[in-house]
């Protein structure tokens, strides 16, 4: 036998299997490079578990499956990569302004339009400004390796059940490939009621639960609206997450989401080596973002922030706000399906520490 | 690695570590003064591939045949006309399947080739670390589908069982009697057990009889220089 408790999983299996061992029976989806494993995995292992797999005949087709199959109070989810999640905004605002819960993956590929097939992190802003039209946010998950993949998955559909919103684990191409070992938790899932609005059937003993989100009076579009910024706030109290390393004493911030963060780790380290007091924040959920981390760091005296993506700055915005002037901000990005390198984010981290901008 | 012969395809599930095999198996190949051609066959994946070891091949002498938008970006299935050639040139070639029957599928299609070649060992990988072939049961679903895919029976297992940077030679050992039973339902050899080359000896004095052949890991993590 076996001599571990783990196994061997590539990013995109292991999204997979953690979203069945959720509970998730229901996965509606249409390949896409470099996401396909998702699927292919989702259509090997549903059949046997009673679950349904369905490709449906576009990326629009599937998100509005996943309405149908959420309206009914089953735990639901689909999986593309960045063009096709494009395809799915419309769907995903519908969910959101008919609070129904769901998970989407998105492992994402360089853009803009088809792009490329290698790794990026360019979907930041659509994922946590426009995931869809409307005042309306996601829950926005960035796993760093392929155990937080398994483990965002769970937290992912239990707080889309509870705060009754769509849910995304915004990954890259590099987390969906690459291959690690990972322990699934023995996690008993309670299921969360939803008997206040599934459309489940009357049994002509209750009121008709009606899935909507066309509201044509403002004032009461208005409340609904209001209301639901109520629940977001809720959340960005009690759910915002990220990791912090070495950021106590740290006068330089390198702030790094997913794969890049474990990039920016070593460059930090090599830092650190180098006698510059270097930190990193990485965060988890990207909505609601942990701005009160990287405001406390500068309340500790760091002097100078590095955000580093897969992209030509975009989280920066965000690492801008909550710094909110009281220190220099720099960037460093590759884009296109490029990897940026540990030597290349110290480079950038020397220079932020030499006054450099 | 002698006993092999001159075509050697690399097949297995998806992830259980056929693009290592199948390069380690061509270095040590070339360093046996054989004329190597290492193919990239995977038509499935475009990321983890032969191809992306391309420039270090050529550096040993080594020759490679990839797909023809292997590496270019583009998600196209083409296969290249060069295997077709070089299935006859009398060269040794080692051919890295892309995973499960989907990759095997490729195969097939140079089945009758290689056939009147000669014919090829089918190596089968397995690695019980992997989610869907914990047991023999499950390797053999998915060996069967290979079989039927790549139309050619299995010549033999290699053991390639491990949790990447977390092997431990334990964790190698310990998987051994998985794969002498997917063999022993085959009727075929377990033919090695792969050890990384740090833990080749201490796999090596834990079962001295026992064959097993030592891998470079040539996939690096991105986040070392």
């Amino acid at each position: 036998m076996a001599s571990s408790q783990k196994v061997l999983m590539k990013g995109n299996e292991a999204l997979a299997e953690a979203a069945i061992q959720a509970g998730c029976r229901h996965f509606f989806g249409y390949p896409i490079t470099p996401q396909t494993e998702v699927a292919a995995y989702m259509a090997k292992r549903m059949p046997k578990i009673g679950g349904t797999y369905l490709q449906a005949e576009s990326e629009v087709a599937a998100i509005n499956m996943v309405y149908g199959a959420s309206s009914a109070g089953v735990r639901a989810m689909t999986s593309s990569s960045s063009p096709g999640i494009s395809l799915k905004t419309e769907g995903i605002s519908y969910l959101a302004g008919a609070d129904l819960p769901c998970l989407i993956i998105n492992v994402q590929r360089g853009g803009p339009g088809l792009g490329g097939i290698q790794p990026s992190q360019a979907d930041y802003w659509q994922a946590t400004r426009a995931p869809g039209h409307g005042d309306l946010h996601i829950l926005v998950f960035a796993p760093a390796t392929i155990q937080e993949m398994v483990d965002l998955v769970f937290d992912a559909f239990e707080l889309a059940d509870t705060y009754r919103m769509p849910a995304m684990i915004l990954a890259d191409g590099m987390l969906g490939q690459m291959m690690e070992p990972v322990i699934f938790p023995e996690k008993q899932v309670t299921p969360i009621d939803k008997s206040g609005w599934a459309t489940t059937g009357t049994q002509c003993q209750r009121p008709h639960h009606v899935t909507n989100s066309l509201f044509l009076q403002p004032d009461q579009l208005e409340q609904k609206v209001v209301e639901r910024f109520e629940r977001y706030a809720q959340i960005q109290e009690k759910h915002t997450r990220c990791e912090e390393y070495l950021t106590e004493d740290a006068e330089y911030v390198v702030v790094a989401y997913g794969a890049t963060a474990r990039i920016a780790r070593s460059a930090v380290n090599a830092a650190r080596e180098q006698g510059i007091k270097a930190g990193l924040i990485r965060p988890i959920t990207l909505w609601p973002y942990p701005s009160a981390a990287i405001s406390a760091a500068v309340d500790r005296g760091a002097k100078g922030f590095l955000s580093v993506e897969m992209s030509m700055g975009q989280m920066v915005d965000d690492v801008r706000l909550a710094v909110n002037g009281r220190a220099q901000v720099a960037f460093f990005g590759r884009t296109g399906g490029i990897i940026p390198t540990p030597a290349e984010v110290l480079e950038h981290i020397q220079k932020l520490a030499g006054g450099e901008r | 690695m002698d006993r092999l012969k001159r075509i050697v395809a690399v097949v297995g599930h998806y992830g259980s570590g056929k693009t290592n095999l199948a390069v380690n198996l061509a270095v040590d190949l070339k360093a046996a003064g054989k004329q190597v051609v290492l193919v990239d066959l995977d038509i499935v994946n475009p990321y983890f591939r032969s191809a992306d070891f391309a420039e270090q091949m050529h550096a040993r002498g080594i020759e490679t045949i990839l797909p023809v938008y292997a590496r270019s970006n583009l998600d196209i299935p083409a296969l290249t006309a060069e295997l077709d050639g070089a299935i006859d040139t009398g060269k040794t070639l080692v051919i890295d399947v892309g995973g499960d029957d989907a990759g095997a599928a490729a195969l097939g299609r140079y089945s009758h080739a290689i056939r009147e070649a000669g014919g090829c060992d089918l190596l089968c990988v397995v690695n019980q670390y992997r989610y869907l072939t914990r047991t023999p049961e499950q390797a053999d679903e998915i060996l069967e589908q290979i079989q039927a895919a790549s139309r050619m029976q299995v010549t033999g297992v290699v053991n390639n069982s491990n949790l990447a940077y977390e092997t431990s030679a334990e964790d190698v050992l310990a998987t051994i009697p998985f794969a002498q039973q997917v063999a022993d339902r085959y009727r075929v050899p377990l033919v090695f057990t792969t050890v990384r080359r740090d833990l080749f000896q201490a796999a090596k004095q834990a079962d001295v009889h026992r064959e097993f052949y030592p891998v470079d890991i040539y996939v690096k993590k991105i986040w070392e220089e």
